[in-house]
C-alpha cells in the first residue's frame, strides 16, 4: 500500500447522496482478476452512454473539474462490499474522498488501499461545495498527520477523525495483513483455547 | 456487572487480542469465498509466498457469474468463464474445497452455508460479499468484507475490526395475512433509511421475529446491510437448533450435545444495554414495495409515493426520474415487464413454495418475462421433487438453474434499459439488474402475484 501523508489539490464535486458501489463500478466490470484498470469504468453508467460516448453533463467529463479529491454527498459507498469501488477511484487518480458520511465497508476498503475517506460535518461539506462552485480551481489541503482539511490557502479549516491505528497504517503504508502475519503465534495459541472450550 | 448482549458474548469469545486504538483481532470460524472477490486475494498470497492458513475452514462456490441455463456446458461468456476457472485453479492450488458448477452443493454462497449446516450459532463467519449478514439468522456474527480482508482471513484466519455499536430492533405482535418477513425488513429500512444503521450491528428480537422460520429470519438478516448495518443477528432458539440438526456439516452425537449446551447460552442478558433501540408493531406492517433507487425508498402497497424530503430533494428527484415515477402516485396497477424470484434474500424452498401457491393454475401474460432462479442445487432439487418447477413452467415462468442471476446481472440475466422488474432481491440501485433497468423490490408473494396479473397488485386482494 502507498503511504499517504498530505496532499493539496483541486477537487471534483459530486453532490449526490447515497452513491452506491454499483454506481462507482457496475457489476459487469468486476470480471477482472487483478486490481488495476478499474478506473476506466469508474462511474461507468453516469459517465458514458451505452455506445461508449461520454455524457457531457457528468462531472468527470467536464474538464473544469480536476484533481485528486472527490467530494460527494452523504452515505457515500453504500451497498455492495466490492473493493473494486475503492480500486476504481484510486486507479482513476483519486487519493481522498470527502463526504459527510461513509458506508462502513467502503470506508474500510478505502483505508486498506491508501484512499483516504475524509468525513466532515454537513456544514463543512456545504462550504466545500460552495467553494468549488465559486471557483473550480480552489485548492484543498489535506494533512493526515494533523487530521485537517483546509479550503484554499487560508480559508476555513476542519478537523477530521480517523481511527488511530488506521492513521498509523496510512502514514506508513502498512496494511492489516502485515500486522496479522506478525502475530501468528498468538493466533495459534488462541486456536488451542478454542479447541479446549469446544466452541 | 451489567449483562452482555448476544453480539458481545460472541465477539468476546473470538478476540485473539486487542490492539491499541480500539481494534480487536477477531478470529474467524468460517470463511466463504466466491469467484468475484477472491482472485486478487489469492494473488496477494502468491506475492507473499504464503499458504491459506486454515483451508478446512474455507469453503468456495461459484455463484455470482454463472449462467442459469445449461450449466453442464462450458460458460460461453469468456470473462465469466475466466473468473470461474481462476477460482477452480486457486482452490486446487491452495487446497480449498470448491462447490463449483454442477456440484451437488453448489449455490449462492448465503444459501448453501445454512443449508449444509456450515453456518452455526455462536460462530464468526465472513465472506467477500455484503449479504453475509444472512448467516446472522443463526445467532452468529456474520458480515461482508472487502478483498484485502479476504486475503487477511485466508492468510491468518483473523481480521482487525473495531467493535461496532449495538442496536436492537424489536418487532412484536402478529403479522397480517399476506405479509412476509421481506415486508418486515423493507418496512424497517423504509423507516430507518438506507444509512440508518451505519456503524451498528443489529439484533432483531420480539415475538414476530421469534415466530419466523429460519428462512424468514435469513431474509431479515440478509437485508441488514441495506440500512448500512455491518450485520444483523437473531438469538438462536429451538427453531434454529431444529434447522441445524442433522445437516451435513452440523455436529453429530456427543459433539452435538456439547454444541447445543453452548448455543443455549447465546442470548442477550435482560440487563444488557444497547446503543440504540427501535420498536415496531407487526400488525402495522403491510406488503412493501420500493419506488426508488435505494432500499430505503419503500412504501406500503396501498400507499403513495411521498414528496421529496426538503434536505435531499435533488437525489430524490433523480431517483424518481430514473424510475419514471412521480411523487403522489400509487404503484398499484403499474404494468411490469419482468419478474425475478431469486437471490440470497428470497430463493429458498419456502419462498418458492409461497410463490408457487400463488401462480398455480394461473398464467403469466405474454408481455411479461418471469424467472424463478433457485438459490442452490439442493433448493432446485427439492423444488423439483415437490413439483414446484412444473407449477412455475405451466404458469409461464422459466425455472432456471441456481446462481445470483438477475440480482446483479453479472451473467446474461439482465433486465433491459427502461423495463420494470419486480424483484425479490435486495437492491434496487440504478443499473443493478442491467444498465437502465428499473427495479421494484418486493417479497415473493407480491412478485408472484404481479407476475400472473402483469401489473402490481395487492397480494392480499388475491383469493388463492
Ligand atoms: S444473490 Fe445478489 S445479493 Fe446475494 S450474493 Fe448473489 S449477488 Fe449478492
Amino acid at each position: 500500500m502507498q503511504k499517504f501523508t498530505r496532499l493539496t489539490s483541486s477537487a471534483v464535486p459530486l453532490p449526490i447522496e447515497d452513491v452506491d458501489t454499483d454506481q462507482i463500478i457496475p457489476a459487469r466490470f468486476l470480471k477482472a482478476t487483478t486490481r488495476e484498470g478499474f478506473g476506466e469504468n469508474l462511474f461507468r453508467d453516469w459517465r458514458f452512454h451505452p455506445d461508449g460516448s461520454p455524457k457531457p453533463d457528468f462531472v468527470l467529463n467536464n474538464s473544469i473539474y480536476q484533481g485528486a479529491i472527490l467530494v460527494a454527498g452523504r452515505n457515500f459507498g453504500c451497498g455492495s462490499s466490492r473493493e473494486h469501488a475503492a480500486w476504481a477511484l484510486y486507479d482513476y487518480g483519486f487519493r481522498v474522498v470527502v463526504s459527510s458520511f461513509f458506508a462502513d465497508i467502503f470506508r474500510g476498503n478505502a483505508l486498506n488501499n491508501g484512499l483516504l475517506p475524509l468525513q466532515v460535518s454537513p456544514e463543512f461539506l456545504h462550504l466545500i461545495f460552495s467553494a468549488i462552485e465559486a471557483d473550480p480551481q480552489t485548492g484543498f489541503s489535506v494533512d493526515l498527520e494533523q487530521q485537517t482539511i483546509r479550503i484554499g490557502a487560508d480559508g476555513p479549516q476542519a478537523h477530521f477523525d480517523i481511527d488511530p491505528f488506521r492513521k498509523v497504517c496510512m502514514l506508513n503504508g502498512y496494511d492489516d495483513i502485515d500486522y496479522l502475519l506478525s502475530i501468528k503465534n498468538d493466533i495459534e495459541q488462541f486456536e488451542q483455547q478454542l479447541v479446549a472450550r469446544g466452541s | 456487572m451489567a449483562g452482555l448482549t448476544l453480539f458481545d458474548k460472541i465477539w468476546n469469545a473470538h478476540v485473539v487480542k486487542s490492539v491499541e486504538g480500539g481494534q480487536d483481532v477477531l478470529y474467524i470460524d468460517r470463511h466463504l469465498i466466491h469467484e468475484v472477490t477472491s482472485p486478487q486475494a489469492f494473488d496477494g498470497l502468491r506475492k507473499r509466498g504464503i499458504p491459506v492458513f486454515r483451508p478446512a475452514q474455507t469453503i468456495a462456490t461459484a455463484d455470482h457469474n454463472v449462467p442459469t441455463l445449461n450449466q453442464h456446458l462450458p460458460i460461453s461468456e469468456p470473462l465469466s468463464r475466466f473468473q470461474v476457472d481462476k477460482l477452480t485453479e486457486n482452490c486446487e492450488a491452495f487446497g480449498v474445497e470448491l462447490y463449483g458448477l454442477g456440484h451437488q452443493r453448489q449455490g449462492i454462497v448465503h444459501v448453501i452455508g445454512p443449508e449444509l449446516g456450515i453456518t452455526q450459532p455462536g460462530m464468526t463467519l465472513v465472506c467477500g460479499d455484503s449479504h453475509t449478514s444472512t448467516h446472522g439468522a443463526f445467532g452468529s456474527i456474520a458480515f461482508g468484507i472487502g478483498t484485502s480482508q479476504v486475503e487477511q482471513v485466508l492468510a491468518t484466519q483473523c481480521l482487525l475490526q473495531k467493535r461496532p455499536k449495538r442496536m436492537r430492533i424489536t418487532v412484536d405482535g402478529t403479522l397480517s395475512e399476506g405479509v412476509t418477513s421481506k415486508d418486515i425488513i423493507l418496512h424497517i429500512i423504509a423507516r430507518l433509511s438506507a444509512a440508518g444503521a451505519t456503524g451498528f450491528f443489529v439484533e432483531y428480537a420480539g415475538s414476530a421475529i421469534r415466530s419466523l422460520s429460519m428462512e424468514g429470519r435469513m431474509t431479515i438478516c440478509n437485508m441488514s446491510i441495506e440500512m448500512g448495518a455491518r450485520g444483523g443477528l437473531i438469538a438462536p432458539d429451538e427453531t434454529t437448533f431444529e434447522y441445524v440438526r442433522g445437516r451435513e456439516f452440523a455436529p453429530q452425537g456427543e459433539a452435538w450435545e456439547k454444541s447445543l449446551k453452548y448455543w443455549q447460552t447465546l442470548f442477550t442478558d435482560a440487563d444488557a444495554a444497547f446503543d440504540e433501540e427501535h420498536h415496531f408493531n407487526a400488525a402495522d406492517i403491510a406488503p412493501i414495495l420500493t419506488f426508488g433507487t435505494n432500499p430505503g425508498m419503500g412504501i406500503p402497497v396501498d400507499g403513495s409515493i411521498p414528496q421529496a424530503p426538503s434536505e435531499s430533494s435533488a437525489s430524490f428527484d433523480k431517483s424518481l426520474e430514473y424510475m419514471g415515477f412521480q411523487a403522489g402516485e400509487s404503484l398499484l396497477g403499474k404494468p411490469i415487464d419482468y419478474v425475478f424470484i431469486g437471490s440470497c434474500t428470497n430463493s429458498r424452498i419456502e419462498d418458492l413454495r409461497l410463490a408457487a401457491r400463488i401462480v398455480q393454475g394461473k398464467k403469466v401474460p405474454a408481455h411479461v418475462t418471469a424467472w424463478v432462479v433457485p438459490g442452490s442445487k439442493q433448493v432446485e432439487q427439492q423444488a423439483k421433487a415437490e413439483g414446484l418447477d412444473r407449477i412455475f413452467t405451466a404458469a409461464g415462468f422459466e425455472f432456471r438453474e441456481p446462481g445470483c442471476s438477475a440480482c446483479l446481472g453479472m451473467n446474461e440475466d439482465k433486465i433491459p434499459a427502461g423495463k420494470y422488474c419486480i424483484s425479490t432481491s435486495n437492491r434496487n440501485f440504478e443499473g443493478r439488474q442491467g444498465p437502465g433497468a428499473r427495479t421494484i423490490l418486493a417479497g415473493p408473494a407480491m412478485a408472484a402475484a404481479a407476475a400472473v396479473e402483469g401489473k402490481i397488485i395487492d397480494v392480499r386482494s388475491l383469493s388463492t
